[in-house]
């Protein structure tokens, strides 16, 4: 069935230049509408806008037809080696799973949609978001209100912050709950968020030996100070905390509440839930877990869902469900405000519904239970690739496992930033390596989704078998990859240099001395 | 004979494939395998209650092309609607663009497999700078309100100090994110938001109350051009010399389609701009095409305040290849969780790339044409909308937006637009609980989108309705 070797790949070769030096003076790439003569009667830029407030200089946009417009952005386009192309599983905690195509299609049905239109406009799109909150989310989770404002999975940590902090200001605990407790293996999002909302965080280290998330550690941390945890499950380990449900009666014990980061969600859906853990609150990345494209890094949407006593401080608008109608509801005296403008990324909401409805409970579940499967399969394939080991003693793994380079690093002296440099020379993805710290010394993190076949997972491990193999036969040829794409290993990094960094062509022009 | 459950989306639900794996791993079933890893206790131990799923794709588009089959948008209805997000023109290249599986599916890979993507988000970087005539840009964000929620942020850990000065006439919707990101649990340390009043002739910034307001504790004065209610800021320059004698940051908050012929931050001295990309090439979506973007000064001082990832452009092995990498990687929160400036995510990355190629094709001269259109179309609106009995319009430095006031109608704007809704027209935004000051008002936008028609049919359905 499955390919055995590596295919020949190369990527796309286009030495595309900027768009700016392909500039033709004159030249244009689309015309404006044209304006009736009555309408131009009312004067030119000078007469209708004051002196001062017009613009002297004429932005330096590049200057192009249509088709060479075209042309340099499919040619980009090809330069990148999109989900849709190659097998993506080596991107964990990232769940690149296939979106639809057919969800693009109903999307593009909502694109003239202008979000301040009547409500009597959007009926069957609020239709949609309530019921993908309250019918999906609701069983998932066994949380009671939902929201779809925040545009990200990290902007749902911060709301869930924002919410922690009203929820105690509001009875009155505020100066004295200042600390949230995180984990290691939670991600940075859970510590950044609560973090730049204003509380001092404390983060616990797992078990050496066997990465289970340390009980005791927490107990130690627990206080009068705790305004509550913040906390990935599994974690990005793949080890689900098994005492997950003790970890948030310790918190509220002491008056904190639990946030539960569910981006690692897609391996438990109708497995176990945030409401049986105990949790508060928690959020899902619809981008990931839910089918919605990934878009080169966003628009994305972190799909919270609280219990019932929180639901008064979830951010404006709630779409809510009254006499027959569906409404946007802004009339929240505690609610934390406003976290996104309108009503959020509502077509990411949208593909989600949509997915959701296309599996149904069962299809939702065996999406999980595949996952998983995939993942104890990969795990026995990848075992066998010298000079990779699976750190921690702990051995079930859920959605993926942070795997560990080092054995290789010693031996070959080739590590995983040379391993994901030459893995895309076959036509894989590079990996996801791991948030910072490493824990885990050279790490890398596959997760390899329902959306990936067995033979899909036998090919892509072909391509570390094979990377394995050069690292101990010619590792000069692995450390100096790339070899088949678009550019070379990259030489010089400017890119802590004020004087050489360039985050804009006009400033690589002006401190290359060109301009 | 029960028919196996395969379904098209999850190649491994192939019963004899499930099988082959889990012989392989040793398992009888996927439960034997969840209960090594998750305590019985918190295990669902029944089928979810989900409504019928529909796993035909025909089936599927039937039931959700139903739903919103009964819904309106602003191709069926004549759209007035902006207050942030706007109905310009979509170039049908955009659409080709942001459709590519390449762009669409993409999310976290490197350099080496992605340079493309790299390249276009490094083109959006550049061409915004070319548009706000700024060196120094990055990644965009969610919004235009997240954009100024980092923006003031910046700003304070910039200068140390804690307050900020932003215009009374702000959108409260960016307000308000503002004020989120502004709060902290530690009050001591949160950033205090003024308000400065406008002058209630013109709608422009009070240049008085902003030198009444104005300190040694203020870290910024942010301002909008054009302002929330339409009006182009006509002394801005005046606003940014104001805030660094006070030592504080100047940001300017800006509509980017208004560029190519409104004076940009940079020839203003703004230190940091921010502002709403959907204008350029993206599709309304009901509020999910925002993306937020910034930039400021190629200054050391205020990149190492950025939260978000920046890219920069290098050269590699070879003589003549681009390639792009991150600065100051060490700052996002990726690398120094809880110590990071503030925090980043997955933001709004295919916007970028749509907004680069609608920078491309417009060029300098689409701009500066799209830009003149935009604001006879809105003049010639407010000429012949101010000639309808009771109707004013009391702001007259405007670029595309203005408010329209109906108090000497005696009608109520949410009656108005009531009644425009039955001639299929959407009216304005309603402001007047935003705005009360402002009487019965609605914000009404125009585009390059409308023609005089449109504009005459606006005028005759608004005489109908009073």
């Amino acid at each position: 069935m499955g390919e055995e070797k590596p295919r020949r790949y190369h990527g796309p070769v286009w030495s595309e230049p900027l768009i700016t030096e392909l500039t033709s003076t004159g030249e244009r790439g689309i015309m404006t509408p044209e304006v009736d003569e009555e309408i131009k009667s009312m004067g030119d830029i000078s007469s209708l806008v004051p002196a001062s407030a017009i613009r002297k200089r004429a932005p330096g946009l590049p200057e192009l037809s249509q088709a060479q417009v075209l042309r340099h952005y499919l040619r980009l386009s090809q330069m990148v080696l999109g989900m849709e192309l190659d097998i993506d599983l080596g991107v964990g905690t990232c769940t690149m799973k296939y979106s639809p195509k057919v969800n693009e299609r109903l999307v593009a049905m909502i694109g003239d949609v202008h979000p301040l239109q009547d409500e009597a406009t959007m009926q069957g799109l609020l239709e949609m978001v309530y019921k993908f909150g309250h019918v999906f989310l609701a069983e998932i989770s066994g949380m009671d209100a939902f929201s779809f404002q925040p545009p990200g999975g990290s902007a749902a940590a911060y709301n869930n912050a924002a919410i922690m902090r009203k929820y105690h200001e509001v009875n009155g605990e505020l100066e004295q709950r200042n600390e949230i407790i995180t984990t290691i293996f939670s991600h940075p999002c859970d510590a950044a968020c609560p973090a730049t909302a204003g509380f001092n965080l404390v983060t616990i280290y797992p078990d050496p030996e066997t990465g289970l998330p340390d009980t005791e550690a927490l107990k130690a941390a627990v206080s009068e100070r705790t305004a509550g945890m913040f906390i990935t499950n599994p974690e990005d380990t793949g080890i689900f905390n098994p005492e997950i449900d003790e970890w948030t009666k310790m918190v509220h014990e002491v008056g904190g509440l639990c946030s539960y980061d569910q981006a690692n969600a897609n391996a438990i859906m109708g497995v176990t839930r945030a409401r049986e853990a105990g949790f508060d609150m928690c959020f899902f990345n619809l981008h990931k877990t839910f089918s919605s494209p990934h878009g080169s890094s966003g628009p994305g949407c972190g799909g919270v869902g609280v219990v019932e006593e929180l639901a008064e401080f979830l951010p404006v608008p709630v779409v809510v469900h009254r006499d027959g109608k569906y409404h946007l509801d802004y009339d929240r005296p505690n609610s934390i405000g406003r976290v996104r403008d309108f009503m959020g990324n509502v077509q990411v909401v949208l593909r989600s519904y949509a997915w959701s409805m296309a599996m149904g409970a069962r299809g939702l579940r065996e999406a999980a239970e595949v996952s998983m499967i995939n993942n104890q399969y990969l795990e026995k394939k990848l075992l066998e690739v010298r000079g990779v080991t699976k750190p921690y003693s702990t051995e079930g793994r859920v959605d993926q496992i942070r795997w560990s380079l080092e054995r290789m690093k010693e031996e070959t002296g080739v590590g995983v930033s040379d391993l994901n440099r030459r893995v895309i020379d076959y036509g894989i993805q590079s990996f996801f390596t791991s948030h910072h710290p490493w824990i885990v010394p050279e790490p890398f993190t596959p997760e390899p989704c329902e959306t990936y076949s067995k033979a899909d997972i036998d090919y892509w491990v072909s391509v570390v078998q094979r990377v394995s193999d050069e690292a101990y036969s010619e590792p000069e040829k692995v450390m100096g990859a790339p070899h088949n794409v678009a550019i070379h290993k990259i030489k010089s990094t400017p890119f802590d240099d004020p004087d050489r960094w360039a985050t804009t062509w006009r400033a690589y022009l002006r401190k290359r001395g060109k301009r | 004979m029960k028919k196996p459950y395969v379904h098209p989306y999850i190649p491994n639900s192939v019963p004899a494939v499930k099988e082959e794996m889990l012989r392989v791993v040793g398992a009888r079933d996927a439960d034997e395998l969840y209960s090594r890893m998750i305590p019985e206790r918190l295990l669902l131990k029944r089928p979810m209650d989900l409504p019928e799923p529909l796993p035909s794709e025909l089936d599927l588009r039937r039931h959700v092309e139903g739903l919103l089959n009964g819904d309106g948008d602003c191709s069926d209805y004549l759209s007035f609607l902006g207050g942030g997000c706007w109905n310009h023109y979509v170039p049908e290249v955009c659409d080709v663009i942001a459709s590519r599986s390449e762009f669409l599916t993409a999310y976290a890979g490197g350099v080496y497999s992605d340079l493309g993507r790299f390249q276009a988000i490094y083109e959006f970087q550049s061409l915004i700078g070319e548009l706000v005539d700024m060196d120094f840009s990055c990644i965009p964000t969610y919004d235009w309100g997240a954009a100024a929620g980092n923006a003031v942020r910046m700003a304070s850990r910039v200068t140390g100090r804690k307050e900020i000065l932003v215009p009374r006439t702000i959108s409260p919707a960016r307000l308000s994110i503002m004020s989120n990101f502004c709060d902290s649990a530690h009050k001591p340390d949160s950033i205090k938001i003024k308000s400065v009043d406008y002058d209630p002739e013109t709608g422009a910034l009070d240049i008085g109350d902003l030198e009444d307001k104005i300190s040694e504790r203020t870290a910024g004065v942010y301002f909008e051009n054009p302002t929330y209610l339409g009006v182009i800021e006509p002394r801005c320059e005046e606003i940014s010399s104001i805030a660094h004698e006070h030592g504080a940051l100047s940001v300017a908050g800006v509509d980017p389609i208004s560029l190519g012929v409104l004076s940009p931050p940079g020839e203003y001295d703004a230190d940091i701009s921010c502002g709403e990309v959907q204008p350029l090439g993206i599709h309304m979506l009901a509020g999910g095409g925002s993306c937020g973007f910034l930039a400021s000064k190629d200054e050391e001082r205020l990149a190492a305040e950025y939260p978000a990832r920046m890219l920069s452009i290098t050269d590699t092995e070879v003589e003549g290849e681009y390639g792009f990498g991150q600065v100051r990687y060490e700052r996002t929160s990726y690398m120094a969780r809880e110590s990071a400036k503030d925090w980043v995510g997955t933001t709004t990355g295919l916007w970028a790339i749509v907004a680069a190629v609608y920078m491309s094709l417009m060029g300098p001269e689409g701009m500066r044409e799209l830009g003149e259109g935009v604001l006879q179309r809105a003049h010639y609106a407010a000429k012949i909308l101010d000639e309808i009995e009771g109707v004013a319009v009391p702001f007259r430095g405007f670029f595309k937006e203005f408010p329209v006031n109906f108090d000497a109608t005696g009608a109520k704007v949410s009656d108005v637009n009531r009644g425009l809704l039955e001639r299929r027209v959407f009216g304005g935004k309603d402001i007047s609980i935003e705005f009360p000051e402002l009487g019965q008002s609605g914000l009404y936008c125009f585009t390059e989108k409308h023609t005089k028609a449109d504009l005459t049919r606006l005028a005759d359905a608004l005489r109908e309705v009073f």
